[in-house]
């Protein structure tokens, strides 16, 4: 067997209150195609940063060709041999595909100092003949397709004369004519003894093009393999190998008659055909890959972006919002995604933040006029969720991420919805506000408020759903029952194996 | 319980000091040392009258400037509105003396807001972005005050003495611009401070996806601060023709210069969502008081604008500073 290039051991990443990579072990050897196989929060990500120098690790050792290295920072990984293709590829658009692949590493004339832009064009140019591309080394970036802005990307790596290069998703927005070619050209970087780390949620795509596998889950190494030895059954039971023994505080809720009824809503280029009915007391969960269209749904029903067809109903009336103040007005509440970029004005104080839903409820003929009332509202909601902060007139950019995510909730709660809509309302923060959040979700679920849950998490939305809609690039591929909502089954939808039975 | 208030009291001058503006008061005073002791005519009721009354119109127009920036954008366009509004009223009040001076300041404001809603809808519905959009109308509205003066100049002899003499006349010890600027303050920090629209500002300019997903009207934000920031400008055109007795078809030129610089000395932030009319009203003070201290500590005139930009960029830093600070310390609790 031929010497690894890289070996990673007991690899350790701590982030404040998580353990993001707990002792994982990887061993990548030249000319193979690595799959880094695990759930979305398996560690995956976290593990490339280390790889590329974008995070310093806590623990353990990365060795590469032998030899043990870290890195202070993504240049010296670049240096080193390790080069990461991005899922969204950082590029500049309005530069030159020669600009681009050579920015961080220009050449300059050893005589006279000068940017020798004649070479870097003429060994870009034989980079994409190596590769045979149809390219112009000259060609804008931004009038490249995304299948050719990845090429660039692996002809970048190529001229940084990588020994590991990562594709992070590579095939994600690819076509199928697309991916073929990307197919051959990591062959190519295959026969050239190069090792690639190939991260892909698809089973199809592993199979064809991957040689060994490593499986991570909760950020801990769980298995690997060589791909020919092994079934899609063996690594779905690795990716989710756990029992979904945590405790999810689920209560026994009386569910209603219908709130929201979605019908065949549509949005180009996002989700089609999507149906749903979310009851009184429900929890829906809702799950699926990165990509698979679960918060574009939201956001349409949330009055954010509009829909391109289908038809929604509320509480029984017709139910077409233009703006979130429409979907609010109607009792709809949304927890967004991104705390810090979608759901705080962070140099605003805790006070402020909460009552910004409610701030017309609040003032009179537009003048806030009863400050006293302000405070005791959001001292109300606030103490509901157990903030822990300073003071209620502290700015929310002080808290930590699980009590920014308590502020976001407590402004939510304020505006009492019937509908209440949590996009990944646990990633990021610590176990013990996560379990806050599931009591919380629970007691509202039985007050009678409709729950749509978006998690990627597959042991959250099992513990917590009523009932659970899986998405898959758009489609929705299943919606299954409490008692059929098993993590094969579901995982089984969520990567498009099965189309719903009817 | 004493120990109770004790502790109260110190943690309220805490927050005082670690406000923005804290480090422009002490540098005021720093400041103001060597000046009194050079020259103590400095702080005599007489000078700082005429610090005050020079800074009043400045504020006006720079708390106007404030909205704009805490909205994340930025109006060029000011020197422009005061000069057009300025030429309007001064021509007004040459051809129709018997039109009421105090009306003057009206017509004022309401050309200013006009001028300042045909920004804002540019910005807000044209989604044009506000230093271009400002830009544009800054040289259209310079041209459009020659266009109505036909470049001539309205001359001191040409206005009436109660339109003239309408900023001097003193209440109370002080002078009517002195009480229009306070006033202006006043209802600005109010209006900043306890309506929704205030609120909705501060929200926008923060954050403004986080503000969309609770329902504001971004576009109307938007529009508003425009709005905002012309009425004053347009209340500032009035009172500069009256104040210096004339309208002159360059005037307040690079005013916007001076209204941006008020504004970051106090405090506000670039970037939008952070600020306060008190910061902005310090700011300006300590612009007026340079202004009038390079004199008195005999620079020579040559030396004044490289001075003022020198204390700009020194006071800004000191800011910058004692904010990473302030940040890292912050980080270090939260792991800690």
């Amino acid at each position: 067997m031929q010497e690894p290039v890289l070996t990673i051991n007991d690899l350790t990443k701590y982030f404040p209150g998580i353990k993001a990579l707990d002792e994982v072990r990887m061993t990548v050897r030249p000319g193979e195609v690595h799959a880094l196989i695990g759930e979305n929060g398996a560690g995956k990500s976290t593990l490339v940063k280390i790889l590329t120098g974008v995070y310093a690790s806590t623990g353990g050792t990365i060795a590469l060709e032998g030899r043990e290295i870290s890195f202070r920072n993504a240049i010296d990984a670049q240096q080193a041999g390790i080069v990461a293709i991005h899922q969204e590829a950082s590029m500049f658009p309005e530069l030159s595909v020669t600009e681009n692949i050579y920015m961080g590493h220009h050449l300059r004339n050893p005589r006279t100092k000068k940017l020798d832009w004649k070479q870097m064009r003429e060994n870009t140019r034989g980079l994409l003949d190596q590769m045979q591309l149809d390219i112009d080394p000259d060609t804008l970036v931004k009038n490249l397709g995304v299948a050719q802005r990845h090429m660039v990307e692996i002809s970048k790596a190529l001229s940084l004369n990588a020994k590991v290069v990562i594709m992070d998703e590579p095939t994600s927005a690819l076509t199928s004519r697309e991916v073929e070619e990307l197919f051959r050209i990591v062959n190519n970087l295959k026969a050239e003894g190069k090792a690639i780390i190939f991260i892909s949620h698809k089973f199809e795509e592993i199979f064809e093009i991957c040689d060994y596998f490593t499986v991570l889950r909760d950020g801990k190494y769980v298995g690997e393999g060589y791909v020919r030895d092994t079934t899609e059954e063996k690594i779905i039971n690795m990716m989710i190998g756990r029992d979904i023994d945590q405790m999810f505080p689920k209560k026994d809720t009386h569910i209603g008659g219908a709130l929201l009824e979605v019908e065949g809503l549509s949005q180009l280029g996002a989700f089609q055909n999507v149906s749903f009915t979310l009851h009184e007391g429900e929890i829906l969960g809702f799950f699926g890959l990165v990509g698979a269209g679960r918060t574009e749904v939201v956001r349409t029903v949330f009055g954010i972006d509009p829909s391109s067809g289908g038809s929604m109903k509320l509480y029984g009336g017709p139910y077409a919002p233009r703006c979130p103040h429409d979907a609010m007005k109607r009792g709809i509440a949304l927890v967004p995604e991104d705390r810090q970029k979608q759901g705080l004005v962070l140099a605003m104080s805790l006070t402020k933040n909460i009552s910004l839903p409610k701030i017309k409820h609040l003032s009179r003929h537009g003048f806030i006029t009863q400050r006293k009332r302000e405070e005791e509202y959001t001292r109300t909601y606030g103490e509901q969720m157990e903030i822990k902060a300073a003071g209620y007139h502290v700015d929310a950019e002080t808290l930590s991420g699980g009590n920014q995510q308590k502020v976001v909730l407590a402004k939510w709660i304020g505006t009492q919805p019937k509908i209440l809509i949590l996009d990944e309302p646990t990633k990021g923060i610590d176990v013990a506000t996560k379990a806050a959040v599931h009591e919380f979700v629970s007691e509202m679920a039985a007050r009678g408020v409709g729950i749509i849950l978006i998690s990627s998490e597959l042991p959250e939305i099992i513990g917590m759903s009523d009932r659970v809609v899986v998405m898959h690039e758009g489609d929705v591929t299943a919606t299954l029952d409490r008692a059929d909502a098993t993590a094969e089954n579901i995982m089984r939808a969520a990567i498009g194996d099965i189309k719903e039975a009817k | 319980m004493s120990t109770g208030q004790n502790l109260d009291w110190k943690q309220s001058v805490k927050k005082l000091f670690a406000r923005r503006e804290a480090s422009l008061v002490l540098l005021l005073i720093l400041m103001l040392i060597p000046i009194t002791i050079r020259s103590p005519q400095f702080i005599s009721p007489g000078n700082v009258n005429t610090i005050l009354n020079d800074m009043a119109i400045l504020v006006i127009v720079a708390i106007g400037e404030f909205f704009v920036i805490l909205s994340n954008g930025i109006d060029l366009s000011v020197g422009s509105v005061i000069a057009f509004t300025g030429m309007a009223c001064g021509m007004i009040n040459e051809s129709y003396p018997a039109f009421p001076a105090p009306l003057l300041l009206i017509v004022g404001l309401a050309i200013g807001a006009l001028m300042g809603a045909l920004n804002g809808v540019l910005v807000a519905y044209g989604k044009i972005p506000p230093i271009i959009t400002t830009l544009g109308t800054m040289s259209i509205y310079r041209g459009m005050t020659f266009l109505l003066s036909k470049g001539t100049w309205v001359t001191a002899h040409e206005m009436t003495a109660s339109y003239i003499g309408l900023p001097r006349v003193s209440f109370l010890g002080v002078s009517v611009l002195l009480w229009i600027a306070l006033l202006v303050i006043v209802a600005t920090n109010y209006f900043s401070k306890y309506t929704r629209t205030g609120r909705e500002i501060y929200a926008i300019g923060g954050n403004p996806t986080a503000a969309k997903f609770v329902g504001v009207n971004e576009a109307r934000v938007r529009l508003v601060v425009f709005i905002a920031s012309g009425l004053l400008c347009g209340l500032a055109g009035a009172l500069w023709t009256a104040r210096y007795a004339s309208a002159v078809n360059e005037m307040a030129t690079g005013f916007e210069m001076q209204a941006v610089a008020a504004c970051v000395l106090g405090g506000v932030s670039f970037s939008g969502g952070a600020g306060a009319i008190f910061g902005v009203a310090l700011g300006t003070l300590f612009l007026g008081v340079v202004n009038n201290a390079l004199p008195v500590i005999y620079l020579s005139t040559f030396w004044q604008l490289f001075a003022q930009g020198l204390i700009v960029l020194v006071a800004l830093s000191i800011n910058t500073i004692v904010d990473h600070r302030k940040m890292k310390k912050l980080l270090e609790q939260r792991r800690g």
